[in-house]
């Protein structure tokens, strides 16, 4: 055995604050105590499905499945009080999102709504584009930056899930984001580049202490259908919408960091997107989906699920950073002070 | 990845852009010459890209809901 530090475990993330009964649960777990689940049922009960203490409780929970946390053991991974609480946060989380989403199986109908241009649609990049502040810019790559810096690790999950034409094609746009064999060029790694050029800490998990539900959601339900197998087509389908509305997006963020000036690595970070993700949109609708769905054609709700469900949690977030932003606040759950742009006092 | 021997697949998307396997060098009528290196990629052949000679999905349908503003 190598007797070196390994890289990965100096940088594990540090605990983030309690935002309630059940993440201070889960986070008292974390840190030896025992989990009474009969106590919990209650505020499990009274849980908002949406809300910061449940979204924390389930990130902390899945994060055991990613990298874990500084001076947490490793084995409470696989803790039966843990998953048995986890299960329970995950049943008022799916529940909630299957009564938001209009359901169906019409799986073409979806795509098609998702390939269309809404050239005038308000949305996060369309205001980063046209009116963003440096200081909004910041926030938004802070907070997504719970996903972006383990990109493609929670639908790398879904591999051994699925069979043939589909787990090819999806193995190929994994190894695309992974860097396709360089890891200078992974993704996760372009992310991070970006984050130190605007002056953010490109630690893992950094900002999780300061992101907000709306943005623990959105990794929630990858990790939540990733690890669950009943769940699989879900995972497509959330995979799915991300490649496919992904360009347009990135396109507009392109432009919104040349007119803030950000430099190379984030316009960079955001060309990149561009143009992987118009060939990742092909590979997913043709490669994984078709296939996918005439193995199984009952595979076709659990994708438009995945997709609406999706959907759901991006208007989510839209709201709350257009909403936050347009009001002068930080949308974050404290504004930054590492001596960057910052909202307006 | 294809392996030598056997042909290098393209796949005509029909609604969109030509998937390319692995990395390959385009040259254009200019005589200059683009690599990209990805496992597929897809090639414009709607010509609208802004990323010629690859795609960037300016193909897609465009629904304007608002007189245009400054695109």
């Amino acid at each position: 055995m190598s007797t070196t530090t390994d890289p990965v475990r100096t940088t594990r993330p540090a605990l983030p604050s309690a935002r309630g009964p059940l993440s201070a649960a889960v986070l008292g777990a974390l840190g030896g105590a025992p989990v009474d689940a009969a106590e919990l049922l209650a505020d499990v009960a009274a849980a908002d499905p949406f809300g910061e203490d449940l979204q924390l409780a389930l990130y902390c929970c899945y994060e055991l499945h990613y990298r874990g946390f500084a001076g947490v053991a490793d084995d409470l991974e696989w803790d039966p009080a843990l998953l048995g609480l986890r299960r329970d946060l995950e049943r008022v989380f799916l529940t909630a999102l299957r009564a938001a989403v209009a359901g169906g199986d019409d799986l073409a109908a979806e795509i098609d709504a998702l390939v269309v241009e809404h050239v005038d649609a308000p949305g996060v990049s369309a205001h980063l584009r046209r009116h963003g502040d440096l200081w909004q810019f910041r926030e938004y790559i802070a907070m997504r930056s719970l996903y972006h810096l383990k990109e493609a690790d929670p639908q790398a999950w879904v591999i051994p899930r699925l069979d043939g034409a589909a787990k090819a094609a999806l193995v190929t746009v994994e190894h695309d984001e992974y860097g396709a064999g360089r890891g200078e060029r992974m993704h996760a790694q372009l992310f991070a580049d970006m984050m130190r050029e605007l002056g953010l800490s490109d630690a893992y998990g950094h900002y999780l202490d300061v992101a907000p539900a709306a943005v623990l959601a959105e990794v929630n339900l990858m990790s939540l259908c990733g690890l669950h197998r009943e769940l699989r087509g879900a995972l497509v389908g959330q995979f799915a919408v991300v490649e496919l509305t992904s360009s347009p997006g990135s396109d507009r963020l392109v432009r919104a960091a040349k007119r803030l000036g950000c430099g190379p690595a984030t316009e960079g970070f955001y060309a990149e997107h561009v143009e992987a993700d118009a060939v990742h949109e092909q590979v997913v609708r043709h490669g994984i989906i078709a296939p996918l769905v005439a193995g199984d054609p009952g595979m076709a709700a659990d994708v438009v699920f995945g997709m609406q469900a999706t959907g759901v949690l991006d208007e989510r977030l839209s709201q709350h950073l257009l909403a936050s932003w347009a009001a002068g606040r930080s949308a974050l759950l404290r504004p930054l002070d590492d001596g960057g742009a910052v909202p307006p006092a | 990845m294809p392996a030598d021997a056997a042909p290098r697949r393209v796949r005509i998307t029909g609604d969109g852009p030509v998937l390319l396997e692995g990395p390959v060098e385009v040259e254009l009528p200019d005589g200059r010459r683009v690599v990209s290196s990805r496992p597929v990629t897809a090639l414009c052949v709607c010509g609208s890209s802004k990323r010629y000679p690859f795609c960037d999905t300016s193909h897609r349908r465009r629904l304007r809901a608002a007189p245009e503003e400054d695109r």
